[in-house]
């Protein structure tokens, strides 16, 4: 649920998390946007960073810059006039995926615990177009949700140490993609040859939030002949 | 401005990057601040060299890296201790130093603190990757090649702004940090301390804490008394931004301190080090003792400001 008001909590001396609502849902995360956004396209001074998230956006300050009063009534101002932001047309894009085999290590174990086929876990898993929540965790790695609950599953008990770029996961409804090596616990079910993370890129990541993503099946012969 | 080849690992240490203040305004595609973790030290180095305050530096740990000097340089060194030496007699630290082509830059042991800072006249010449020279090491792009430094690596410098050898500059003493291996933080409670009960809040703020063998460039694991959040909430929240200095509880109920190279995170944060206390993060070692005091919004701020007075203050006599 979204809050009637903006609860703010502090984040120490120098970042404020403007907390928007309760719960993960796309109403709450769409009024982060917009405070995001129209933060970002009216910059503040001594504002030197906004970080999105699911429910919250943490603004990182300079307080020598700007005082916390100063910058708490100008983001209920922003906040109040939000009307008067506009959110560009929701981007979609196609993200390729080879489900199961040695790239998708956990497929047979989702399929196990819901008790359904692997190509059952495919077929919802494919079904859905879905939200971008917020990019974080490691550079350009998107929380997409919601997963349909005839495969949404926990995190695996004990993490792996090391998951390759382009594994895709599950945990619980969310749905996401290792931008870059890194150790996780999703349930990894596939891969893409998507590159999610360029740091030359302008911007470097793929994906932002807000963006809309449908997942295709493809073989592993497609995969290796997929040019961006 | 021509780069000019300055310097060679002849032996990397243990850890050594190319660090500067670090890289904002990419958190929202994921993208960590990285930079110095003490920023101070790393400002002071380069100030004393000539630079601006915010160029890149090499940042080392416990044990430091061999550097041959390809050319004539100025340089400083900041921050922990390691024992430099210039040819093999020690140097002081928080001094500009001149090394002249072939001269080598070695360390010996951490007599004090655990990371150091080796600022170079014209500032260490990678590429800017989204702004910053910063090594980002877990996702392995910025500084060098995305790394820390190995043998035979070649550094290129800027070519220094204004004069090289004049002034010979030296930190005021009273101002060079002490560094113990009993640490006092400061802290802010929040964002998220209405969700630990009085009992946990008191056992943060009374206990002593001891830096855990497996903490590195992104957090500080603490050993100690566990800390619970109460029994009604679940034990993870909805991700959300995170900053350097955050202290998240997971739970198994040992403090991690957050450093720069975390964006978002999913466990709730008891109390976050005020800015003014940052850079000593980057100086506490494995098996050192940390304690928290909390302070309010005010205090921190005004540690903060004096901070930077000192800072400003010795812009203005170098200047």
């Amino acid at each position: 649920m979204l809050y009637e008001k903006l609860k703010f909590r502090t984040m120490g001396d120098r970042s404020l998390l403007v907390e928007l609502g309760d719960e993960i849902s796309p109403s709450v995360n769409q009024r982060v946007q917009e405070l995001f956004t129209a933060l970002d396209l009216h910059p503040v001074d001594g504002v030197r960073e906004l970080v999105p998230s699911y429910r919250s956006l943490l603004v990182v300050y300079d307080p020598l810059n700007i005082s916390l009063a100063d910058l708490k009534r100008t983001i209920r101002d922003t906040y109040q006039n939000l009307d008067q932001t506009e959110l560009p047309e929701p981007r979609t894009i196609d993200i390729p995926i080879v489900y199961g085999g040695e790239q998708g290590p956990d497929l047979d174990s989702v399929a196990q615990y819901h008790h359904i086929t692997p190509q059952a876990v495919i077929d919802y898993h494919t079904g859905p177009t879905y939200r971008v929540y917020m990019i974080g965790f490691t550079p350009g790695y998107p929380y997409l949700g919601e997963v349909p609950d005839a495969i949404a599953t926990p995190r695996r008990k004990t993490p792996r140490i090391l998951v390759p770029k382009g594994s895709v996961g599950i945990a619980k409804q969310q749905t996401g993609i290792y931008s870059v090596d890194s150790p996780g616990g999703w349930q990894i079910i596939g891969w893409t040859p998507v590159n999610l993370f360029d740091p030359q890129a302008r911007p470097p990541s793929l994906l932002m939030m807000g963006d809309r993503v449908r997942f295709q099946a493809i073989c592993a012969q497609e995969a290796s002949q997929w040019q961006p | 401005m021509a780069a000019i080849k300055t310097l060679e690992i002849i032996s990397p240490g243990i850890m050594t990057t190319v660090q500067d203040k670090g890289r904002y305004g990419y958190g929202r595609f994921g993208v960590a601040t990285s930079g110095a973790l003490d920023s101070f030290s790393m400002r002071v180095a380069n100030l004393l060299v000539g630079n601006r305050e915010d160029q890149a530096c090499l940042e080392t740990m416990l044990l430091g890296p061999g550097i041959k000097f390809l050319t004539e340089v100025v340089i400083a060194v900041t921050g922990g201790d390691l024992q430099p030496k210039k040819n093999k007699q020690p140097i002081e630290m928080w001094r500009s130093q001149a090394f002249k082509k072939d001269d080598v830059l070695s360390f010996g042991n951490a007599i004090s603190g655990f990371r150091a800072y080796i600022a170079v006249a014209g500032g260490i010449g990678v590429p800017r990757v989204m702004g910053s020279r910063s090594t980002n090491l877990p996702s392995g792009f910025g500084g060098h090649e995305g790394r820390t430094l190995k043998k035979e690596d070649i550094l290129v410098c800027d070519e220094p702004r204004g004069s090289m050898i004049e002034p010979e500059r030296f930190f005021n003493p009273e101002w060079i940090p002490q560094y113990s291996n009993k640490w006092k933080l400061r802290v802010v409670l929040g964002p998220q301390d209405d969700q630990f009960p009085d009992v946990s809040l008191d056992t943060f703020s009374e206990g002593t804490y001891t830096m855990s063998q497996d903490s590195d460039r992104t957090g500080i694991r603490l050993e100690g008394s566990e800390i619970w959040c109460k029994p009604e909430v679940e034990a993870s929240i909805v991700s959300e931004g995170v900053i350097a200095g955050s202290i998240q509880i997971p739970g198994d109920g040992k403090p991690i301190i957050i450093l720069g190279e975390t964006v978002t995170g999913g466990y709730r944060k008891i109390a976050t080090v005020i800015s003014a206390d940052l850079p000593l993060l980057g100086q506490i070692k494995p098996g050192d003792g940390v304690q928290f005091e909390v302070k309010s919004l005010e205090q921190a701020h005004l540690a903060l400001q004096k901070m930077e007075d000192r800072i400003n203050d010795f812009k203005r006599k170098i200047n």
